[in-house]
């Protein structure tokens, strides 16, 4: 297992190896806090909550968690250095989720940056802490399945940009089935079980507890399984990608 | 030390390496002789446990590369073609992460990045990026990186490419250096390196060993006594 924390620290490192790491969390800070503010009238709800924050969560995942996940293999493939790495003693395997523990890492550490809003509400109400604390948690559950996406299509390609976009694509997708103008559309034509399986599929579908607070182990799993499900795509294409 | 067993890659129909069968023993120095596209990268890559034979088997130290890959990558150095590299991070820096890699620990893990931080005089460059590094310098890294766990094999693809005359001088002086007790594999197209360095000489064309030998007994083959004329017959 001790090859899987090398691989993380060392890709921890290269994110902070240049500005971008801090411009990218700041961008992502900046925007937490309009859309909390404006969009999700933080103020104007006059409730001691943060769910005006987390509900526009997974729209600004679509941009910070592809931006984070998108050179993981990607540059590796384009200058050949995945050859450095795959021909040292580890398993490919254990590249694959060092790779993806330090991505989810930076999130993390972007999405405990945003504490400045929790202070805040407190010290505005009397918010329910627990139900933060697990809105928190289901958030950064959320973040691991699209940084596993992010990772599956960074294996696919050399470049970094097609690795974003195709992953911004997909986990749009994904938030969009869940969302109730397409819920709508769907129930206007199609039978109940198609419409329930494909919001049991979105990511909305699951968020929407999370924003709550209320951390159901179904939901966890959702966004579990998603992740497992990606990062075993990604050791496919790499394994693929190595003996063509 | 190093053994190939009918070892053969095919990429979409394409015959990169064909039925490849030839051994490597401890205190040997292989050249390995071929044009562009002949199959030397391929076969280096499938020995170092990076793509996997489409058919035949091949070991390092007694290691199959592919039912016991782990062990057999733990006994071997490897300089990929090109010598790739993190630009982004500092000799220090990438030299501690293949240590660790290799599991080095305590007074030995010292010893050794002593040994290649000197031998290959980084010193001057240890807290620069590795991307504003000279091409000399990536290969002297690359090379360093490759023995710093001071492995029993070491295959080392075109270790001296774009390297200036006295560079090249350098790398090879450091090869015959360690040679006596390792088995060593060195691709190359510079003829007069497999003179300076290698005890004996494979050339590979079209994916098949045409020639396996020393090279004085390689060039006794040609009229005029030259090693690249030897190398025109049996490549073309």
């Amino acid at each position: 297992m001790k090859p899987v924390g090398i691989i993380l620290r060392r890709e921890l490192a290269s994110y902070f190896s240049t500005p971008l790491a801090v411009v990218v969390i700041l961008f992502f800070l900046v925007l937490a806090n309009v859309f909390a503010f404006f969009l999700g009238s933080l103020y104007e709800r006059g409730q001691a909550d943060m769910s005006s924050f987390f509900r526009f969560l997974p729209w600004l995942y679509l941009l910070l968690c592809p931006a984070v996940s998108m050179r993981l293999w990607a540059e590796e493939r384009r200058s050949g250095s995945i050859e450095l790495l795959l021909t040292q003693p580890i398993t490919l395997w254990q590249a694959v989720i060092g790779k993806f523990l330090a991505a989810w890492l930076f999130v993390g550490i972007a999405l405990a940056l945003t504490f400045p809003l929790w202070i805040s509400v407190n010290y505005l109400g009397n918010p329910d802490n627990g139900v933060i604390v697990a809105a928190y948690l289901g958030s950064f559950f959320v973040a691991g399945g699209f940084l596993a996406i992010g990772t599956f299509t960074s294996s696919l390609t050399k470049n970094q940009l097609v690795a974003f976009l195709v992953a911004a694509l997909i986990c749009f997708v994904l938030l969009l089935a869940g969302y109730p103008m397409t819920t709508a559309w769907f129930e206007s034509w199609a039978p109940q079980w198609l419409v329930d399986g494909i919001f049991a599929m979105s990511f909305l579908g699951h968020f929407e507890n999370i924003v709550k607070g209320v951390l159901d182990l179904r939901d966890v799993l959702y966004f579990a399984l998603v992740s497992i499900f990606f990062l075993l795509a990604s050791a496919t294409v790499l394994e693929a990608v190595k003996s063509r | 030390m190093i053994k190939t067993q009918n070892l053969t890659k095919h990429f979409d129909g394409l015959v990169a390496v064909d039925d490849l069968t030839f051994s490597v023993e401890p205190g040997e120095v292989l050249g390995f002789l071929g044009p562009n596209g002949a199959g030397k990268s391929t076969t280096m890559r499938m020995l170092a446990g990076f793509i996997t034979p489409t058919s035949g088997t091949g070991s390092v130290g007694g290691h199959d590369v592919v039912s016991d890959a782990q062990a057999a990558k733990a006994v071997l150095g490897y300089l990929p073609e090109g010598a790739p590299h993190y630009g982004e991070m500092t000799v220090g820096g990438f030299l501690e992460f293949v240590a660790d890699l290799r599991a080095l620990e305590g007074e030995r893990r010292r010893q050794r990045l002593d040994y290649v931080i000197g031998r290959l005089q980084l010193e001057g460059v240890f807290e620069q990026t590795i991307e504003t590094l000279s091409k000399g310098f990536k290969r002297r890294v690359g090379l360093a990186q490759a023995i710093v766990h001071d492995p029993k094999v070491l295959i080392l693809d075109e270790p001296t490419d774009g390297l200036d005359p006295l560079q090249k001088h350098e790398v090879r002086t450091l090869i015959s250096e360690i040679a006596r007790e390792k088995t060593i594999v060195i691709s190359t197209h510079i003829l007069e390196e497999v003179d300076a360095v290698c005890t004996r000489a494979v050339i590979i064309a079209h994916g098949r060993l045409v020639a396996d030998d020393t090279p004085a007994a390689l060039r006794a083959r040609a009229p005029s006594g030259r090693l690249e004329d030897v190398f025109r017959a049996v490549a073309a």
